[in-house]
């Protein structure tokens, strides 16, 4: 057959394509239980870290079982908890294509060693490149935060990539969700610096303005679609 | 390896691979695929795990475009390039999220990058189409190593700078400059960790590479 022929060309172009499918299609396959048992393991590690319980690879679902175990559930927007839904299994990319008000928020309790007890949300949203989520962490009285981690898919690595530091991270401990009045404010994120002791606002990554903005508005969204059950927390814990 | 034998080892075929880590080096002298050399090189484990992955990819893409060399069309063999070069990058993605999570996370982006990574695909074109399967390994796996040991170098000054650290694939992170240093005031360089620095870092290898080797520098 004539090598430079249309013929061969298209025949050898669509052998090549099925065979390439097969093969990557088989690999993808089997490799899919391990990857999802990581990414499983990896949020279990995020969620740990929110409230400062570092864990490795190989300890976290251990820890994970300490702390948190069982004490998971699924609130909706009212507060109210769902039932039949398991906290960690939540799809929050699926999620955020509903209506706020239709959205489950996932919720893990964690009892520190010191008998405190934390509540650990769980955040997504629209960073400059890609998907940014998160943790955050909220003390019993359900306005302050204890702690809080985020991620991102693919900003930009020393700009907005910056929100998944340490340093970043820690300006939200001890932030406040609700004002004095008990109104929702959320923590805005500041370009060029937030007010010096200014109970709901940190400094914005440098150079990462629209990664900042994205984890600023997924703070507002997400604390209002909380909104209720942060005041369910802080009505209990007058009682 | 007896070299009295012509084929595997002989004096022709270890020059595919030492040519490509010292004279004709894909970095420092043909400034092949510096854009993955700057991204991944702040600490030295993803610099490892990255050249790993470009060896795996850059071998096996030259075996199986060589080994297909006389059926390709020659009006699509960029496009079997690519199919080659994308599928490879796919199970080298694949496995890393199975058995590297973390590294993958890290390399995320980057891994994809080796797809567009001008070496590759330069040797396809200039060397895999042309020649044989066994020379084809070798001039891979020669010019994959000439860009991993600079990349692993960048890593591993920009690492020990940069964070005080060195971290291996595997093994975790080391503190190497010792507390007592930081006590008396010493301070890690920020800068060695933001991508400036690696154009800085593998400047300095050309320099010295070339002062070393007078042959390499251009006459004007």
């Amino acid at each position: 057959m004539d090598k430079q022929g249309n013929t061969y060309t298209f025949l050898y172009a669509a052998a090549m394509v099925i065979i390439v499918a097969t093969i990557l299609a088989l690999v993808s396959q089997g490799l899919r239980p391990r990857q999802v048992r990581n990414e499983l393991v990896a949020k279990k590690i995020d969620i740990l870290q929110s409230v400062n319980i570092s864990s490795t690879n190989r300890d976290a679902v251990d820890v994970f079982n300490r702390y948190i175990g069982e004490n998971t559930y699924v609130v909706d927007f009212q507060g109210n908890r769902v039932s039949g839904e398991e906290a960690i299994d939540i799809d929050m990319a699926r999620e955020m294509r509903k209506p706020l008000e239709e959205r489950l928020f996932p919720v893990y309790e964690v009892r520190l060693d010191n008998g405190e007890l934390k509540y650990v949300l769980q955040m997504r949203g629209n960073g400059l490149w890609g998907p940014i989520w998160g943790y955050v962490s909220i003390e019993d009285d359900g306005t302050t935060i204890f702690g809080a981690t985020f991620s991102h898919q693919s900003e930009t690595p020393g700009l907005g990539a910056e929100i998944d530091s340490d340093s970043f991270q820690n300006q939200f401990k001890g932030k406040r969700v609700f004002n004095d009045a008990g109104e929702l404010v959320s923590v805005d994120v500041v370009k060029g610096g937030a007010r010096p002791g200014d109970p709901h606002a940190v400094d914005a990554v440098s150079g990462g303005t629209i990664t900042s903005d994205g984890l600023a508005n997924m703070l507002r969204n997400y604390f209002s679609g909380y909104e209720q059950f942060l005041k369910n927390i802080e009505r209990e814990s007058y009682e | 390896m007896s070299s009295d034998k012509e084929p595997l080892f002989s004096a022709k075929n270890l020059k595919l691979i030492t040519t490509p880590i010292g004279p004709q080096n894909p970095i420092t002298i043909q400034v092949l695929g510096i854009c993955s050399a700057l991204a991944v090189t702040a600490k030295l484990e993803p610099s490892i795990v990255m050249s790993l992955s470009v060896v795996f990819v850059m071998v096996f893409a030259n075996l199986i475009i060589s080994l297909l060399r006389n059926t390709i069309p020659s009006r699509i063999r960029i496009i079997v390039q690519l199919v080659v070069v994308a599928s490879l990058v796919i199970l080298v993605d694949q496995i890393l999220k199975a058995y590297a999570y973390d590294v993958s996370r890290q390399l995320s982006v980057f891994v994809g990058l080796i797809i567009t990574n001008c070496i590759i695909m330069g040797r396809l074109e200039a060397f895999a189409l042309g020649n044989k399967a066994w020379p084809s390994i070798l001039d891979g796996a020669g010019n994959a190593a000439g860009y991993g040991i600079i990349l692993i170098i960048v890593g591993f000054v920009r690492e020990l700078f940069g964070s005080g650290t060195l971290s291996f694939p595997g093994f975790g992170t080391f503190q190497v400059i010792p507390q007592a240093f930081y006590d008396l005031g010493y301070v890690n360089n920020g800068f060695m960790i933001l991508p400036p620095m690696a154009l800085v870092v593998v400047g300095i290898i050309i320099w010295i590479q070339r002062s070393r080797d007078k042959s390499l520098i251009e006459s004007h």
